[in-house]
């Protein structure tokens, strides 16, 4: 079959499989007071439509900011705007000034399902589709596949599409800017990343592979001559972009000073509820929240942030190749979810990891159903356990090391038995999880057991990437033809 | 490459397009379900607390139980499973039950009961001819499991609306694949449990009639593949008639022993229904109906006619079933059985007593071919699909889904020879569009567009890949006629609901769904026809030269 038509059968899989969970529940449905955050969404969309700009992010009479008040940047804010006016196109009762608080409806449901698929369709599924087709390698079928494992992601589609975000506008769009830099447009590139910080700021979290990539190929240009004139043009492009996207909040310096305050919300604490990563986990043996002052706990999370992104970053910096970024991206996402301030479970958007939200939001079955077709179709199609020889796994470095004091030691057997003993303790703690009742003494038991669990894996895979992009000089052209 | 890997261990790929299809059911549960979910609700509860010699007196819903026996003791048999699940749904006066634990368990039965169609479609896949050394997406068995296992069809009746037709078309499937081996009392008995389970099915049992008799009682052919009477086998009819016999014995036997028999098939073939549905199948009657109305309304403007002798509310939409004809005669049954007459056979089991008349008076040439030329298994598989589309084109009160029924076997004629792929992607097309009324829901829009696009999509792709050579599969015409389709879906689901006659003519669209696809349908029907006729000259002159 040609090529055309097989990605054309990867995006209606997509497709079909987005919109078969969108018929399941959504996160907060007939939960008063407070909903949750397809509330949230739909509260955005009353605010923006019917307040004027200077007082989305201001607590006013008519703007609550307790009642989910606006947190994220402002293209978040002028994305809702455009569904409001959509909304009240279609039934003005969507997004009517108070009244409409905790609105629910099979309708509502739809138009806010359709509004996700709507730039699902536009922003991110075409970025995957470029990805692949561009930076994938392999003969085309090797592509098709990628395609397909991307887009039937379970993570993104259950949290867009069940839990409701929109994750897919972030996330594509910053994928833009990866397409961007490995086509060499680098101005598109950069652009399209401000965009997606401007849309959500945790798409910090991979900022500063962007910006090692960019300074470092500038450098490597020679900063003097073209470089410099490079850089000049990126970081012009990547201000009035700002500028752009801040214009309404810029005439008074009380308002972007606001709007910051509500994107950063230093004063919510080290983290909240149970999440996979380092304090969170820590706070099993050590209560860090009680134990530190908040100022301590905000230089401590920076500092070690930094710490962990740092080698990542320099070696980029040094080497600004397209393996060398892809590498940084992780490194970095991961560093930051693992170490900074005030990180959500949905950040990481695994969707093993989100059981405890998934399941309180009613999805249960979509959650299962879509990480088995996951597993099996990544299992299948990538074949990725009869992939995971050491060559492959890039440790071949590593192994030089630790042959001295560990003589005997088959690492692709090991990973091999790590990955199903991972897999066996998911099954296992999403099946206690949903069907045991937890002791009385640990009300909590298993969403702290879900994730340390995930804490575990998260800082071994922290430290397999940062040994990969450390240790390994470059992807060997001879490596390709063997795959 | 990385493909290889898994392709080279022989069928893996086999389960993992039935366990992706398995997935995308499960995620399909919460979706809308029509009213036949009560029906298979209210039969579970009846033939779980009521004894057998009540199961087709009870009529406390009005969806009585109206398939034959064997499905009644696989509901019973399901029943049992369901208590695990909630016990309210077997109690018969909870009309329209539909507790989250229900929906769960009737879903996933269908699920699991697809488990049977799975098999019999690995099965058909065994009769292929296997080129060795294709590539996977190019391969018959491959491209026949997609058009199967991801039947458009199949996925929006069985696991949106609601049905069990993937289990009993695994049983059809499952017996024309014994037959396909040779192992024609299997096959036999197979196809007559499923008589037992639908009746519906009668509707292609002359098929099966006509060919156990001519290719496996007797036991030879003259060399012109002509008829050899001496070499009748009495003992091969004596078995065979032995196996449908108890099949059925087993199955209206007790129903016969209680005195009930008059009452059981007064429930399976109920009198008084019109000749069309509520909605318009896309048949000849979808075109007849059409043309009476256009008669009616330029003989009104052309004051041939008088407005006042008309009868009628003769187009008031969905909610009448008997539909009075203005200007062209009113279909009766025996104006049926005069075009059955004409061109092929027409069996009428649901209406009434002129069918066993159609039945037996019937010298049709499709079967009159079949009779002397009987061209082995693929003979008999067109001869199927001639009988199955045929009671749908003609056929008392068809059902649109009745369609299914001349698909999923045409799938496998479809990968074998080019000519027939032809006739499947105008017939799949059109027909699987004409299903999309069946989806009415908002929430159910999007998910019949993506996955009949999809299907669509395989069903060009594989199939203009798999017969490469020898030009284009459909004619420049032919694909114009589907593009049509597409302004179509635009107009009736769109555009339409949005100007001011979706108040006054509601119908309208439908009309035009059922209209547009019914000439779709009529011309794969006749090119259907058209190669069963000339398709065994053919092999008829070959063998002469």
């Amino acid at each position: 079959m040609e090529n055309w038509s097989l990605f054309s059968l990867c995006v209606l899989l997509g497709l079909t499989s987005r919109w078969a969970v969108s018929f399941h529940s959504y996160s907060g449905a007939g939960k008063p007071p407070m909903f949750g955050d397809y509330e949230a969404q739909r509260h955005w969309q009353e605010v923006t439509y019917n307040l004027p700009v200077h007082e989305w992010y201001f607590n006013t009479t008519n703007n609550d900011l307790n009642y989910w008040g606006l947190d994220y940047p402002p293209l978040t804010a002028y994305h809702s705007l455009v569904c409001a006016y959509v909304a009240k196109l279609l039934n003005p009762e969507w997004v009517e000034l108070h009244a409409s608080r905790g609105y629910e409806s099979h309708s509502h449901k739809l138009f806010m399902r359709a509004t996700v698929l709507f730039t699902d369709i536009l922003i991110y599924i075409p970025a995957v589709l470029l990805y692949c087709f561009y930076f994938c390698d392999g003969s085309s079928k090797q592509k098709v596949a990628t395609a397909l494992c991307i887009l039937l992601y379970p993570g993104l589609i259950l949290i867009d599409y069940g839990h409701f975000q929109y994750n897919s506008v972030s996330l594509g769009l910053a994928l833009w800017g990866i397409l961007g830099l490995g086509l060499g447009w680098d101005l598109f590139g950069s652009l399209a990343f401000t965009l997606a910080l401007n849309y959500k700021q945790m798409e910090l979290y991979h900022s500063l592979p962007f910006f090692c990539y960019l300074l470092g190929k500038c450098i490597k240009q020679g900063l003097i001559g073209r470089g410099f004139f490079q850089l000049a043009k990126i970081s012009l492009t990547v201000l009035v972009t700002f500028a752009l996207c801040w214009m309404p909040f810029l005439s008074d310096p009380k308002q972007p000073l606001q709007v910051l305050h509500r994107l950063f919300p230093f004063g919510r604490g080290l983290f909240e509820d149970k999440v996979a990563n380092t304090w969170c986990s820590l706070n099993v043996l050590i209560k860090i929240k009680t134990l530190l002052s908040r100022e301590t706990q905000l230089f401590l999370s920076f500092a070690l942030t930094l710490l962990f992104i740092l080698p990542s970053s320099l070696k980029l910096l040094s080497k600004p190749n397209l393996w060398q970024f892809k590498l940084a991206l992780v490194n970095s996402s991961l560093a930051f979810f693992l170490f900074s301030f005030q990180v959500h479970e949905k950040s990481i958007l695994l969707a093993a990891f989100m059981l405890p939200l998934l399941v309180k939001d009613g999805l249960l079955l979509p959650y299962v159903v879509t990480s088995l077709a996951f597993l099996f179709l990544s299992l299948y199609l990538l074949s990725a356990l009869e992939r995971s020889t050491e060559e492959e796994l890039r440790l071949g470095l590593y192994r030089k090391l630790t042959r001295h004091w560990l003589p005997k030691l088959n690492l692709s057997r090991i990973i091999k038995w790590k990955f199903w003993f991972s897999l066996v303790a998911m099954a296992a703690l999403s099946f206690t999880s949903v069907w045991l009742e937890p002791p009385a003494k640990f009300p909590d038991l298993f969403p702290v057991l879900v994730s340390i669990l995930s804490f575990l894996h998260f800082l071994g895979f922290i430290i397999y990437f940062n040994l990969v992009q450390l240790m390994e000089p470059q992807r060997k052209k001879s490596q390709k033809k063997t795959n | 490459t990385v493909m290889a890997a898994p392709m080279t261990n022989d069928q893996s790929w086999f389960y993992a397009l039935a366990l992706g299809v398995s997935f995308l059911k499960c995620l399909l549960i919460n979706a809308y379900h029509s009213t036949d979910f009560e029906v298979h609700r209210n039969w579970l509860a009846l033939t779980h607390s009521l004894p057998v010699s009540q199961w087709y007196y009870e009529a406390t819903s009005e969806w009585t139980l109206d398939y034959p026996p064997l499905f009644a003791w696989f509901e019973y048999g399901l029943s049992h499973i369901a208590c695990f699940f909630d016990k309210e749904m077997l109690v018969v006066p909870n009309l329209n039950y539909a507790s989250p634990a229900t929906v769960l368990f009737q879903r996933l039965s269908v699920i699991v009961a697809d488990v049977v169609f799975f098999y019999a479609v690995k099965e058909c896949c065994k009769c292929l001819r296997e080129d060795k050394g294709k590539d996977l997406l190019g391969k018959p068995s491959f491209i026949l499991t997609v058009l199967l296992l991801w039947n458009f069809g199949l996925l929006i009746v069985d696991h949106i609306h609601f049905q069990y037709n993937g289990f009993l078309f695994g049983v059809l499937l499952l017996s024309i694949a014994r037959h396909c081996q040779n192992r024609h009392f299997e096959g036999a008995f197979l196809f007559s449990v499923l008589l037992n389970l639908k009746h519906i099915y009668l509707y292609i049992a002359p098929a099966y009639g006509i060919y156990l008799l001519r290719c496996f009682c007797f036991t030879q052919s003259n060399a012109d593949g002509s008829l050899q009477w001496r070499s009748f086998s009495v003992v091969r009819l004596v078995i065979l008639g032995t196996i449908v016999l108890s099949t059925f014995a087993v199955s209206f036997g007790p129903f016969i022993a209680l005195g009930q028999l008059p009452q059981v098939l007064s429930r399976l073939f109920p009198f008084k229904r019109g000749l069309c549905h509520a909605y318009w199948a896309p048949n000849i009657w979808a075109l007849y109906n059409i043309a009476d109305k256009a008669f009616s309304i330029l003989g009104v403007k052309f004051r041939l006619l008088d407005i006042n002798k008309l009868p009628k509310a003769s187009m008031t939409g969905g909610l009448v079933q008997e539909f009075q004809h203005s200007v062209l005669p009113s279909v009766s049954p025996l104006a049926t059985l005069v075009c059955t007459l004409l061109s092929i056979l027409v069996n009428l089991p649901n209406s009434n007593i002129y069918t066993i008349f159609v039945i037996l008076s019937l010298l049709q040439p499709a079967l009159f071919k079949i009779w002397h030329r009987p061209n082995g298994a693929r003979g008999f598989l067109r001869c199927l699909v001639i009988c199955a589309l045929g009671s749908f084109m003609f056929g008392w009160h068809v059902h649109e889904k009745a369609i299914m029924m001349a698909i999923l076997p045409l799938s496998l004629l479809a990968v074998d020879s080019r000519k027939d792929a032809g006739i499947f992607l105008m017939l799949s097309v059109t027909s699987h569009y004409s299903l999309f009324p069946l989806l009415f829901t908002t929430q159910e829009l999007p998910i019949k567009i993506f996955l009949m696009l999809l299907f669509t999509i395989f069903s060009l792709a594989s199939l203009k890949t798999l017969f490469r050579k020898g030009g284009a599969l459909l004619n420049p015409l032919e694909v114009t006629y589907l593009l049509g389709l597409i302004p179509l879906e635009l107009i009736c689901e769109f555009v339409y609901p949005l100007t001011v006659w979706q108040k006054t003519f509601p119908f309208l669209p439908l009309m035009l769904t059922s209209v547009y696809c019914a000439l779709g349908v009529t011309y794969a029907f006749i090119r259907l026809y058209i190669s069963l006729l000339t398709c065994s000259d053919t092999t008829k002159k070959t063998k002469m030269q």
